[in-house]
């Protein structure tokens, strides 16, 4: 399977701090895979210097042939990486629709991927004409993956979609993701859930300080609980 | 038809919508319901702050700009017609010239504004349309050979737009329809068409973008909008629209000065109305204007009447004297602004 995104040598500072000290790792094509660790590990960051919200100061980020690191955050969107950020970043005072039809910068919303789009979100129909800022806080997450996969992109960047969650929330969820897995959309995840991470993931990268401290398949991790406690430590303990 | 001249963006309530009939019908109506110069004066002038605080609001409310240059687009505008009406004469097409060059004119300065400066943090954008802002009043009061300085400009205009040319032998109504209802109804007329164009902006994709920059840029940016370039149109738009209001207003004045085109005092005024009425409404905007430019020149004479008809009760005639009108203007203000936060349209729109 080739790789969608590689990076290499991912270096970013933030004022004095330097958060990535050289971040290596891959996301295959067609694939799903999780990026794990511990809170300030540098996760968010890492996505963030995808995207361009954070310049990278050294290393090369390649999204499918070329080197985006540099890039503008529109000009990378623009090339088909869709971003859902922790904070959701809805435009709460907007309706639903037209928090979609933003998204949809290529003209109007498709109708049959709004459809499908219900079948896995069916509180976005109902609301439909509702400011999203009135959606409670699984609806507004439900909405800002929807908006990110309103047009087909090439990869998908969520950051802790469970984060806050109820439970039965979170299950909803996850059926979510295994349909848009289904569609073969290469997603790259930012998780600290690791039992939802694990019901997801094919391949795993895990940071730590920085750095990429572990990457390979997620069966091989979910069955080696030694190296879950020695990579995720309390954040493993805290979700299970 | 009503939805395709209002964009599909009805007022959603009751109460806001009679209000605005209200006015349509006071304007459209005035030099027949309210005769006289000074009431025409006042209709003419909140149409022309209609457009102009409307324009305004496309910058603040919808997209979270906030300037200080506005007014000096509003100049500029006027200014264009006071020049090539000086210089060209008074003909039909000095005034298509003068308007020509002043809307390209703040077309190109504010793009060139927005392109340098709209990707600094809010507050210094601010600061920086204050500078340009207060540099531009300076040069108009200093350029006194062109500009006719801290005097300003007075001029005359085609003889269909002066006061003594007759358009009809018979009063129509009881009112005579000489060159000022001309004036008048160009001024109405196209304050209400630009009003409309400005809220097909605002609820067009490109208005709906605006938006989403004004709640959170970046993630407008990670879905693929450049934010400075959405700005920066923006700007320019809010820009022409004032303009346009500038020309208007020299129209009706047949004057264009620093006091009624450039000061600060104004941009403090086209603040008040976009708050009072309520911002990134659109609509916040006529009933702002509406009632501050009526508040502004009839509160006067309402305490005048207030004041002699106290007579000998101690201390309320001084209290309510006319020459205290500033302080009851400003309590008014400080009322409205307590009673509602979201302006008036917000909360009329609030309660349905």
């Amino acid at each position: 399977m080739s790789n969608l995104l590689a990076l290499s040598g991912v270096n970013t500072r933030i004022g004095h701090y330097h958060i990535l000290q050289g971040v290596d790792f891959v996301v295959p094509q067609g694939g799903f895979t999780m990026l794990l660790g511990r809170n300030g590990a540098g996760k968010t960051t890492c996505l963030r210097t995808i995207m361009g919200l954070w310049k990278a100061s050294a290393g090369r980020i390649d999204f499918d042939g070329a080197d985006i690191a540099g890039r503008s955050t529109p000009a990378v969107a623009q090339l088909g990486i869709g971003y859902v950020p922790e904070s959701m970043g809805i435009f709460a005072g907007l309706t639903v629709r037209e928090n979609l039809t933003l998204a949809a910068r290529d003209g109007p919303i498709d109708e049959k991927r709004l459809d499908w789009m219900f079948g896995l979100f069916p509180a976005l129909k109902k609301f439909w004409h509702l400011p999203a800022g009135h959606l409670s806080g699984g609806q507004k997450q439900m909405l800002a993956i929807a908006r990110a996969m309103i047009e087909p992109r090439k990869l998908l960047l969520v950051d802790e979609p469970t984060k806050g969650l109820a439970p039965a929330i979170i299950a909803h969820m996850v059926e979510a993701f295994r349909e848009l897995k289904r569609t073969d959309t290469t997603i790259l995840l930012v998780e600290q859930n690791f039992n939802f991470a694990r019901s997801l993931g094919d391949t795993v990268a895990v940071m730590d300080s920085g750095r990429i401290v572990h990457s390979g398949n997620m069966g091989e991790l979910a069955g080696n609980e030694a190296l879950q406690y020695r990579l995720l430590g309390l954040s493993l303990d805290a979700h299970q | 038809m009503t939805r395709r001249l209002l964009s599909g963006d009805y007022p959603r309530s009751r109460m806001l919508a009679t209000l605005l009939l209200l006015i349509l019908a006071g304007l459209a109506f005035a030099p027949f319901a309210f005769p006289g110069t000074r009431s025409l004066d006042v209709a003419a002038k909140v149409c022309v702050f209609i457009l102009l605080v409307a324009s305004y609001d496309l910058l603040l409310g919808y997209t979270g700009i906030v300037s200080f240059a506005h007014t000096m687009f509003f100049g500029i505008g006027a200014y264009g017609i006071a020049i090539a009406a000086t210089r060209l004469g008074p003909t039909w097409g000095s005034l298509v010239l003068g308007s020509l060059v002043a809307l390209a004119c703040s077309a190109l300065l504010s793009l060139l504004i927005g392109m340098l400066s709209l990707r600094v943090k809010t507050i210094f954008f601010a600061m920086i349309t204050l500078a340009v802002a207060s540099f531009f009043a300076i040069l108009a009061s200093q350029l006194s050979g062109f500009t006719g300085g801290e005097d300003g400009l007075t001029y005359k205009l085609p003889q269909l737009l002066l006061p003594g040319t007759k358009l009809l032998e018979a009063p129509l109504f009881g009112v005579e329809i000489n060159g000022r209802i001309v004036s008048y109804y160009i001024v109405f007329f196209t304050a209400a068409a630009l009003f409309l164009a400005l809220l097909r902006v605002v609820n067009s994709p490109f208005g709906r973008v605006l938006q989403a920059i004004r709640e959170n840029d970046f993630r407008a940016e990670a879905i693929g909008y450049r934010s400075v370039i959405y700005r920066s149109v923006a700007n320019c738009v809010a820009a022409l629209a004032a303009s346009a209001a500038g020309i208007l207003y020299a129209l009706w004045l047949r004057y264009a000065g620093p006091d009624t085109t450039l000061s600060f005092d104004i941009m403090i005024d086209i603040l008040l109305m976009v708050v009072i009425g309520g911002m990134g409404t659109m609509y916040g905007a006529v009933v702002g204007a509406t009632l501050f430019v009526i508040a502004q020149t009839y509160l006067q004479d309402l305490m005048k009447l207030a004041s002699d008809a106290a007579a000998g009760i101690p201390l309320l005639p001084d209290l309510v004297h006319p020459d205290r009108w500033l302080l009851w203007l400003g309590i008014l203000f400080i009322l409205s602004v307590y009673r509602f936060p979201a302006g008036i349209v917000g909360k009329l729109r609030g309660r349905q």
